[in-house]
């Protein structure tokens, strides 16, 4: 394996793990606040259905970018209002969101376009295109550390730069500001919150629509940036990877991003090497898709380290009376 | 008493003659959707053109699961639908279950062979326009390194690959081919992302021509392949018009004639194996006005000799399916 296919691996790598990271910073807030959210897969679907629609018609990317995050905040408040408002059971209102959005996006799709569940493919400015950072084709002459920045650092969608910085962001947020540490008490003693006179519902509402705000923009990247159009179940259970890469991650987000830059390198691998040749065994390409869940697997038993979340998670809060 | 009999017997004949008559044909479409731009697609063009040129109508309807296969076709056949074409090598099986209920139904199946009195199997020599398409992409291919995108990894998408290998060979003995498949699953059929993935990932090793087999998948492929400004090849429909000038030409399979065929002979379709291969015009290369400009005079000679020498029996391009291995690659 020579550099440059390091270099093409690892910018595969990028393109693969930005929906994840979206995706699984989307999970962080929902589930540190005490709502767990299985839904991320509809609400990456639902924003990739709408963002290609409103592309299409308008021709511009941006059009798209606000109409995805939107359908993906019109889910995350349905998951919100039968979760929190309701009290209803978290997981069934995830499953019910991801039936909802494989059937309806389909549905919608045939009705506006008639193309098979499809929309047109998305050109030129309905695209985001992707850019070159400055120094690029310059750097690139430097030996090892210019083709590094030139294709791996260099070259993607927007999108990818916007969820490599949601990271710090998010991490400033949840361990460094008043709402970050109400957030995370709000998802391990919802009571204590409640006492301090601060709104339980409230806070688990505003996490709720951050991850819907997330969600949409990883369904987003992938229908406008790294796709060119909506096709059914395009999100192909990514949602349900970047559930893993929480899990992974022990819900903390810098080892988010590790853990996502990991699943994204394993895809990447599999994509280039089918049969993955390490002299002494040849590795199927399905044994490379299937390790982020062995991986999540292993660390849910406990081998490595342990995976305790939210204390609250899942239990709607009532108040006492 | 038996005048009674006589009579019954001769009104339920004409009922039945009459319900025969009235048959509107029907379609299976497989999974990867109806408008697929490739395979299905062309099916069903081929029921458009018999249904402008007769002004009759037909059934259709949309695998959307494995678990539907057998429910649907029974669907067609209890909705009176005669001749149903059934698409896809993954309905084998189902026709295997569902044909021997029905003898007075006929089934096409496209794609597979079922030996039942009812069933006319439609094959295609896959193989033989593969290999044309290898022609023109080891020509016009400047790296000598050309890839193939292939949806389910089944034999028979193998076929297209072991095919297309050998004309790139054929064409430049010291090519490079870039095999890779889209998954193991009829999801592979419709994943865009991933298919545009693998294209990027072989343009990276240095394909500057993609053949992509693999359905709606290779819409990705196509795409990713006019983005970084390097050749593609289509399947089964003309995919040409998809992205001008990046586009190098498709491998027809003419689904739509074996289709439009079928509906045209109605009920009485013949029955038994019918291969569409080049000489019978089954499979072929295309070329418009979208790629007239990309394809040489020495290229179109080239193919025409080899077209010329396939048809004659002189030239033979080895049939993946024959015996399951593939003398110009290794998958």
């Amino acid at each position: 394996m020579d550099y440059a296919a390091i270099l093409s691996i690892l910018e595969g790598a990028i393109r693969l793990a930005t929906p994840l990271l979206f995706a699984c910073l989307a999970g962080l807030f929902s589930e540190r606040a005490g709502v767990f959210d299985i839904g991320l897969e509809g609400k990456m679907l639902a924003a990739a259905f709408a963002s290609a629609t409103l592309a299409a018609v308008s021709g511009s990317a941006w059009v798209g970018l606000a109409a995805g995050v939107g359908a993906s905040l019109v889910l995350a408040a349905v998951h919100g209002v039968a979760s929190i408002t309701f009290r209803g059971n978290q997981l069934i209102a995830g499953v019910a969101i991801n039936f909802l959005a494989a059937g309806l996006t389909v549905l919608v799709a045939q009705d506006v376009f008639a193309l098979g569940g499809r929309t047109p493919a998305l050109t030129g400015a309905a695209r985001f295109q992707s850019i070159a950072l400055p120094f690029a084709e310059t750097a690139a002459t430097i030996p090892v550390v210019g083709p590094f920045y030139a294709r791996v650092i260099s070259g993607h969608a927007l999108l990818v730069y916007v969820a490599a910085l949601a990271v710090p962001a998010t991490w400033w947020i949840l361990f460094r500001t008043r709402f970050g540490l109400r957030l995370r008490a709000v998802g391990e003693n919802p009571a204590a919150v409640d006492t301090a006179g601060v709104s339980v519902t409230g806070l688990r509402f505003a996490a709720v629509m951050i991850c819907g705000f997330l969600c949409g923009l990883a369904g987003v990247y992938l229908a406008t940036a790294l796709g060119a159009g909506f096709v059914k179940d395009m999100s192909g259970g990514r949602g349900f990877i970047a559930l893993a890469a929480l899990i992974f991650a022990k819900w903390r987000p810098w080892p988010a991003m590790g853990a996502t830059m990991l699943f994204g390198f394993l895809q990447a691998v599999a994509t280039r090497y089918p049969r993955l040749d390490l002299g002494v065994v040849v590795v199927p390409s399905q044994f490379i898709d299937a390790l982020p869940y062995i991986l999540t697997v292993v660390i849910l038993a406990g081998f490595v380290g342990k995976a305790i979340p939210p204390r609250a998670g899942g239990i709607p809060y009532v108040k006492e009376r | 008493m038996t005048l009674m009999q006589s009579l019954l017997g001769a009104a339920a004949t004409v009922a039945l003659t009459a319900g025969a008559a009235l048959a509107e044909p029907g379609l299976v479409i497989d999974m990867g959707g109806k408008f697929d731009k490739s395979f299905n697609e062309a099916a069903w063009r081929g029921a458009e053109r018999w249904k402008a040129e007769t002004g009759g109508s037909y059934r259709d309807i949309e695998m959307q699961q494995e678990a539907q296969r057998e429910q649907f076709v029974r669907r067609m056949v209890d909705a009176g639908s005669n001749p149903i074409v059934v698409l896809g090598f993954q309905n084998m099986a189902t026709l295997e279950k569902v044909a021997p209920d029905y003898p007075d139904t006929r089934f096409a199946l496209i794609d597979g062979v079922v030996d039942l009195p009812n069933v006319r199997s439609i094959i295609f020599a896959e193989h033989e326009g593969s290999y044309l398409v290898g022609l023109l992409a080891a020509m016009a291919s400047k790296s000598g390194t050309v890839g193939f995108v292939g949806g389910m990894d089944v034999p028979l998408i193998r076929k297209f690959g072991c095919g297309y290998a050998q004309g790139v060979l054929a064409a430049n003995p010291n090519a490079k081919i870039i095999a890779n498949f889209t998954g193991t699953t009829p999801a592979a059929w419709a994943d865009p992302v991933k298919g545009g993935e693998i294209a990027r990932s072989q343009i990276d090793q240095g394909a500057d021509v993609v053949y992509a087999a693999a359905g709606a998948t290779g819409i990705g492929v196509l795409q990713a392949a006019a983005d970084a400004g390097v050749y593609s090849i289509g399947v089964d429909s003309n995919q040409n018009h998809l992205h001008p000038g990046s586009v190098l030409t498709s491998m027809l399979k003419r689904v739509d004639n074996a289709t439009y065929e079928v509906f045209k002979a109605g009920p009485a379709v013949e029955t038994g194996i019918v291969v569409m291969d080049l000489a019978a015009g089954g499979v072929g290369w295309a070329l418009d006005e979208n790629n007239a400009a990309l394809i040489t005079d020495a290229m179109k000679a080239k193919v025409a000799e080899a077209e010329a020498a396939i048809i004659a029996g002189t030239l033979k391009v080895h049939d993946y399916m024959s015996d399951d291995s593939c003398p110009a690659i290794t998958f």
